[in-house]
C-alpha cells in the first residue's frame, strides 16, 4: 500500500534536518503504529505525506499503491487515497461543516472520474455514518471545528475519514487531548473502517491508544529515522521502560 | 471663510461644466441653499483628512472621464424574477419606457424633475434637509453638489407596509455619461419598504439618498454596484432613525476604477436599529471606500457596521468608520467590524475606525484586521481533496459571510453568496 524508501527531509526556511532516512512499508490492510519520543519527526513525516508545505524532501520516495506521493498536490493524494487525521484539527470559521464534507467527497469523487452524490444521498450516508460517532445534527451544521471540544473535533476528523473511504488513513496523535470515553469512541470508528483494503498507520506517543487500534506492527522513530520495528509487544516495553532503553541499545 | 485660490478655481471649473440646476418653487430655492453650502466648503482634496486615502481629484474633474459599459450579459441581472416595482435610469435619465407603473400601495412615488412644481410637498421637509444635517461635523462636499444639481431621481413616500420592493435600476451606456441622482425616501411611523438598486449608471455617478425613517417604520436597502470596470462613483446614504425603527442597508460592490460610498446615519429616537454592512471584491486597478458615520442621539439603539473586502493584483480598501455617542444616549450598543482578505502583497486596506463617546453607560466594539488567506485552512481543505482554487473561493466566501448574513431576505442572500462564487471563479488570484 505504502512504501517509504530512504525518505530525506529538512525545513524549507531554517537548515534543519528533520527526516534522515526513513524506511517503511505497509501492506494492504495492516495496521502499523509509529511511536517515538518528542521531536523525533513523526509529525513531520505525516505532513510530508500529505502534502504541506515547508518542507523540502531531499532524498528518498514514498508511493501510494506504486504512484509517487511526493509531486503531487495534497489534494491530489487526498484523490489517490490518502487521507491524513489532523493532530490539531482546523477550525475554519464560516463554512458549514455539512458543506465542508460534500465539497470533499464531490470533489474527490470528481477527481476519480464518478458522478457527484445528490444532496439527498449524501445527505443520508452521512447522518448514518455520524449517529455511528455520535454525532449529532448540530454539529454537522456548525461551522468545521469551530467551538468543538477536543473529543468533538477528533470524532470529525474519523467522520471525514469515514465519509472520504481513503485506502491509506494516517492518524497523527489521535488520541492527544482525549479522555478515555472519547479515546474509546474514536477507536471504535477506527476499527469499523479497519478492512482488507485499507491500511493505517497511527502515530502516538503512548501505548494506551494501541490497547484500542490493536497495531500489526509498532515501529520506534527517533532523531528522524525509524531504530527498531516489532510486533505490539514493543509498545508494551516502551509504555514499561520508557524510550530510553531502546535509545541506549540502538546507540 | 474665503476659500483658497487653487480650491475656488477647481470648483468655479466644476460648476462651469454643469448643466443650470433645473428646479422650480421650493427645489430652486432649496437648490441654491445646496449651493452656498458648497461654494463655502468648496471640493475635497487629498490635503483633507477626510479624503486622505482616496483620491477625489477624478470625481472633481469637470469631465466624467471615459468609462466604457461592461458586458455583464453572462451574469443574470440581479433581483430578476422578483416581484419588484422597477424603476429604470439610462446614463442618469428616467426611462419611462423600460420602467413600470408608478403605482404601488401604500406608497407614492414620484419623479425628482416633477416635484419642484408642486407647492405643497412632502419632500421639502426633506430634501436636502438630511443632506445638510450629514454635513456637521464632516463636510460632505460631494452631496452638496448633488443637493444643487440634482437632475433626476425619485421622491418616495411610503405611508404603509409596501406590498413589494421599489428596485432601481442604474443602465450604463454612453462612455462620457457623469450622472447626477438624488432620493428621498420618508416611511411614515409604522410604514415599511424594501429598496433595491443596482447597476453601474454612469461613467461617473454622483448619487445621494436621504431616507426619513419615523417610529416604527423599516426600511431595507440592498445596493448591487454594477461590475464595469472603469466606473465611477460617489454615493451618500442619508437617515435619521425615530423611535424603535430599523434600517438595514447591504451594498455589494465588484469591480469600479473608484468607489467611495458614504452612509450618515443619526440614531434620533429610542430603540432604534441600523445595520450596515458591504462585501467588497476587487482586482486590478480597483479602489472603493466606505466611509460611515453613525451618531448615536438617542437612547438604547443598535448599530452593526460589518465591511468585508477581498482585494487582488493591487486592489486598494479603504473603511473609515465612525460611531459618535452623543451625551445622553445611554445603553448604546455599537458595533464595528471591517476586514480585509489580502490575496497578494500588492493590494492594500487602509482602516481608520473611530469611536467618540459622551454617555457612560453604553458598550461600543470595534475591529479592524487586514490578513492573508489562511494557508492552515487552505491546507486542510486540500488534505481533504478540495482543489487549492475552490478550497480558496470557500474560504473568501467564508470570510464575506458575516457582511452577506445581513442580508434579511434570503433568496437575495442566497443570490449575492452565488454571484460572488462566480465572481471568484473568474478572478481566482494567482496560485
Amino acid at each position: 500500500m505504502l512504501e517509504i524508501k530512504n525518505l530525506h527531509v529538512k525545513l524549507e526556511e531554517e537548515d534543519k534536518v528533520i527526516l534522515r532516512g526513513v524506511d517503511l512499508k505497509i501492506g494492504a490492510g495492516e495496521v502499523h503504529a509509529i511511536m517515538g519520543p518528542n521531536g523525533s519527526g513523526k509529525s513531520t513525516l505525516s505532513y510530508v505525506l500529505s502534502g504541506r508545505d515547508g518542507y523540502e524532501v531531499t532524498e528518498g520516495s514514498a508511493t501510494l499503491e506504486g504512484r509517487e506521493l511526493l509531486e503531487m498536490e495534497p489534494e491530489e493524494r487526498a484523490a489517490a487515497g490518502l487521507f491524513l487525521a489532523f493532530q490539531y484539527p482546523v477550525e475554519i470559521p464560516g463554512v458549514g461543516n455539512m458543506t465542508f464534507l460534500r465539497t470533499a467527497v464531490n470533489a474527490q469523487r470528481k477527481a476519480r472520474g464518478e458522478d457527484e452524490l445528490s444532496a439527498g444521498d449524501f445527505l443520508k450516508v452521512v447522518r448514518e455514518k455520524a449517529k455511528a460517532l455520535k454525532i449529532d445534527a448540530e454539529m454537522l451544521k456548525r461551522p468545521v471545528n469551530v467551538g468543538f471540544s477536543g473529543g468533538e473535533k477528533k470524532r470529525n476528523e474519523i467522520l471525514q475519514m469515514a465519509m472520504l473511504e481513503p485506502r491509506m488513513c494516517i492518524l497523527d496523535e489521535t488520541d492527544s487531548g482525549l479522555d478515555v470515553d472519547a479515546m474509546k469512541l474514536v477507536a471504535e470508528g477506527v476499527n469499523a473502517l479497519r478492512s482488507a483494503g485499507r491500511s493505517f498507520l497511527v502515530i502516538t506517543h503512548y501505548q494506551r491508544l494501541l490497547d484500542h487500534i490493536k497495531p500489526d506492527v509498532v515501529h520506534i522513530m527517533a532523531a528522524g529515522r525509524i531504530i527498531k520495528t516489532g510486533g505490539p509487544e514493543l509498545a508494551l516495553e516502551v509504555e514499561a521502560n520508557g524510550y530510553a532503553d531502546i535509545l541506549n541499545e540502538v546507540g | 471663510m474665503a476659500l483658497p485660490k487653487a480650491r475656488e478655481d477647481a470648483l468655479a471649473a466644476r460648476l462651469q461644466a454643469l448643466p443650470v440646476a433645473a428646479g422650480k418653487g421650493w427645489l430652486a430655492a432649496v437648490r441654491a441653499e445646496a449651493l452656498a453650502r458648497l461654494t463655502a466648503m468648496g471640493l475635497p482634496a487629498r490635503r483633507d483628512e477626510y479624503w486622505r486615502y482616496t483620491d477625489p481629484a477624478s470625481l472633481n474633474a469637470p469631465e466624467a472621464p471615459v468609462a466604457h459599459s461592461f458586458d455583464a450579459s453572462d451574469e443574470s441581472e440581479p433581483f430578476d424574477g422578483m416581484d419588484r416595482l422597477k424603476i429604470v435610469f439610462v446614463d442618469g435619465v428616467f426611462d419611462p419606457a423600460a420602467s413600470d407603473d408608478l403605482t404601488l400601495s401604500g406608497v407614492t412615488i414620484e419623479r425628482l424633475a416633477e416635484a419642484g412644481s408642486k407647492d405643497i410637498h412632502w419632500a421639502q421637509g426633506l430634501y436636502g434637509v438630511l443632506e445638510t444635517r450629514g454635513q456637521d461635523p464632516v463636510a460632505r462636499p460631494f452631496a452638496a453638489l448633488n443637493s444643487a444639481f440634482a437632475t433626476d431621481g425619485v421622491l418616495i413616500h411610503v405611508t404603509g407596509k409596501a406590498t413589494k420592493p421599489v428596485s432601481l435600476v442604474y443602465v450604463h451606456e454612453s462612455e462620457v455619461s457623469d450622472a447626477i441622482l438624488h432620493h428621498c425616501v420618508k416611511l411614515d411611523p409604522g410604514a415599511s419598504l424594501t429598496l433595491l438598486e443596482n447597476g453601474p449608471a454612469a461613467a461617473r455617478l454622483n448619487k445621494v439618498m436621504e431616507v426619513e425613517v419615523a417610529d416604527g417604520a423599516s426600511f431595507h436597502h440592498i445596493r448591487l454596484q454594477g461590475r464595469d470596470h472603469e466606473r465611477r462613483a460617489v454615493t451618500h446614504l442619508f437617515a435619521r432613525l425615530g423611535a424603535r425603527s430599523e434600517l438595514r442597508s447591504f451594498t455589494l460592490t465588484a469591480n469600479g476604477r473608484l468607489t467611495r460610498n458614504e452612509s450618515v446615519l443619526e440614531l434620533a429616537g429610542a430603540e432604534g436599529r441600523a445595520h450596515l454592512a458591504g462585501a467588497t471584491v476587487g482586482d486590478g486597478e480597483f479602489h472603493h471606500d466606505d466611509t460611515v458615520f453613525v451618531t448615536h442621539a438617542a437612547e438604547a439603539c443598535e448599530s452593526r457596521q460589518v465591511y468585508k473586502k477581498v482585494l487582488m493584483n493591487g486592489a486598494v480598501g479603504v473603511f473609515q468608520g465612525k460611531i459618535l455617542v452623543k451625551p445622553g444616549a445611554q445603553k448604546t450598543d455599537g458595533y464595528q467590524i471591517s476586514q480585509s482578505l489580502l490575496l497578494d502583497e500588492d493590494s492594500q486596506f487602509l482602516a481608520k475606525p473611530e469611536l467618540e463617546i459622551y454617555a457612560d453607560d453604553v458598550k461600543c466594539s470595534h475591529g479592524s484586521t487586514s490578513g492573508a488567506i489562511d494557508e492552515v485552512a487552505l491546507f486542510y481543505l486540500q488534505s481533504r481533496g478540495v482543489p487549492r482554487r475552490t478550497a480558496q473561493a470557500l474560504l473568501v466566501l467564508a470570510f464575506l459571510a458575516e457582511a452577506i448574513q445581513e442580508v434579511a431576505d434570503e433568496d437575495i442572500a442566497e443570490n449575492i453568496h452565488a454571484r460572488l462564487e462566480r465572481w471568484l471563479a473568474r478572478h481566482g488570484s494567482k496560485g
